[in-house]
């Protein structure tokens, strides 16, 4: 690691940083719920290091702890992780030149945090090490995950119910969306996103989360045909932006 | 019900691991077998991340019980908070913290 990759990964690791509030009490109920669904230690373990996907563990384990077939845990697992087809077409570009080793330890780690903190960074720093700055944000969530999923296991986890812990996940990704935004044809492919989503919520699968980001992406292709393509670019859009 | 024995969970932690890291890997290795990026496509792709971020986090602050509800939601009221210190300082640490602290707060009040 030269020195350029290792300031962009500590870089990584500081946007991170914050998100790790979030991540902590998500695995440790995914720990407990685990071995609470009659899981072993093992499995639990097996379970986060083999698929590493958040949501999609706590349905496996819910399934699992239904004695549902297994197709239907696998089907299940697979659907709710489809909008990761987005993230892996949206980084691409960026990591291309990436030899295939590369790309492949860059798909594992590939999560909703990793992927919304890399590609907002990239746009707005394009001279961004690409490869050290997305292992720095990815990796800290695969250990962190890791490790309280076999903390959750093995004490369980035990929240106080005034603490809303589980609110932090959406206002990272809050935190992110917002100077997403740029313009209004992103902005009304997160309005139309974010609105048929809602509208989705209680259909199975995720299939709300998916038909709304779908949607979204489609309604800012069109909106850019009416309104005009957003700015895209880095110069201070908004009153806290222009730092890099 | 109890979850089946050992080797038949495993056999189902694997399947549902590869089809994901194959969901993951796909277009991180589809783009090099197609030569690049259909310019199009890259155009669609520019919106990925405002049209999932805006899937994730609207229905978990509008509707945080599977319903949409504006009276008596606080977490409404913290989001719509945590989204302005979002605008105003991009910081991610910044935007948890006063959203957590307005719905412990909003909770202790009980205002809405």
């Amino acid at each position: 690691m030269t020195e350029s990759s290792r300031d962009a990964f500590l870089a990584g690791v500081r946007a991170v940083a914050p998100i790790i509030v979030g991540i902590v009490p998500f695995g440790l109920v995914a720990g407990a719920a685990a071995v609470n669904a009659g899981l072993t230690l093992l499995d639990a373990v097996g379970l986060s290091v083999v698929v590493f996907a958040g949501a999609s563990q706590l349905a496996a384990i819910g399934l699992f702890g239904d004695g549902a077939p297994l197709a239907l845990v696998v089907v299940t697992v697979l659907v709710i992780n489809l909008r990761m087809v987005m993230y892996s077409a949206s980084i691409a570009p960026e990591l291309l030149d990436e030899p295939r080793r590369w790309r492949t330890l860059e798909a594992y780690l590939l999560t909703d945090q990793a992927y919304a903190l890399s590609v907002t960074r990239f746009e707005r720093d394009p001279g961004t090490n690409r490869r050290w700055f997305y292992l720095g944000a990815a990796a800290p969530l695969w250990v962190v995950w890791q490790v309280c999923t076999v903390i959750g296991a093995v004490v369980g986890a035990r929240v106080p119910p005034w603490l809303p812990l589980d609110f932090a996940v959406p206002l990272t990704f809050l935190a992110l969306l917002v100077p997403a935004v740029e313009g209004r044809a992103t902005g009304i492919a997160a309005l139309v996103g974010g609105g048929l989503a809602t509208v989705g919520t209680s259909l199975p699968l995720e299939a709300g989360l998916m038909a709304g980001a779908l949607a979204g992406v489609l309604a800012g292709l069109v909106a850019e045909r009416v309104v005009g393509p957003d700015a895209v670019g880095r110069d201070g859009d908004g009153p806290g932006g222009g730092h890099a | 019900m109890s979850p089946p024995p050992g080797p038949q969970v495993w056999l189902a932690i694997v399947a549902a691991g590869l089809g994901t890291f194959l969901i993951r890997a796909s277009f991180l290795f589809l783009f090099e077998r197609m030569g690049g990026v259909p310019p199009r496509l890259e155009r669609a792709l520019a919106y990925v991340p405002a049209a999932v971020l805006a899937a994730l986090v609207v229905p978990a602050i509008v509707a945080p019980d599977g319903t949409a509800s504006v009276v008596g939601n606080d977490r409404l009221l913290a989001g719509a908070l945590a989204a302005l210190v979002a605008w105003r300082t991009e910081s991610v640490l910044a935007t948890i913290v006063v959203g957590m602290v307005a719905l412990v707060v909003l909770g202790q009040v009980g205002v809405v």
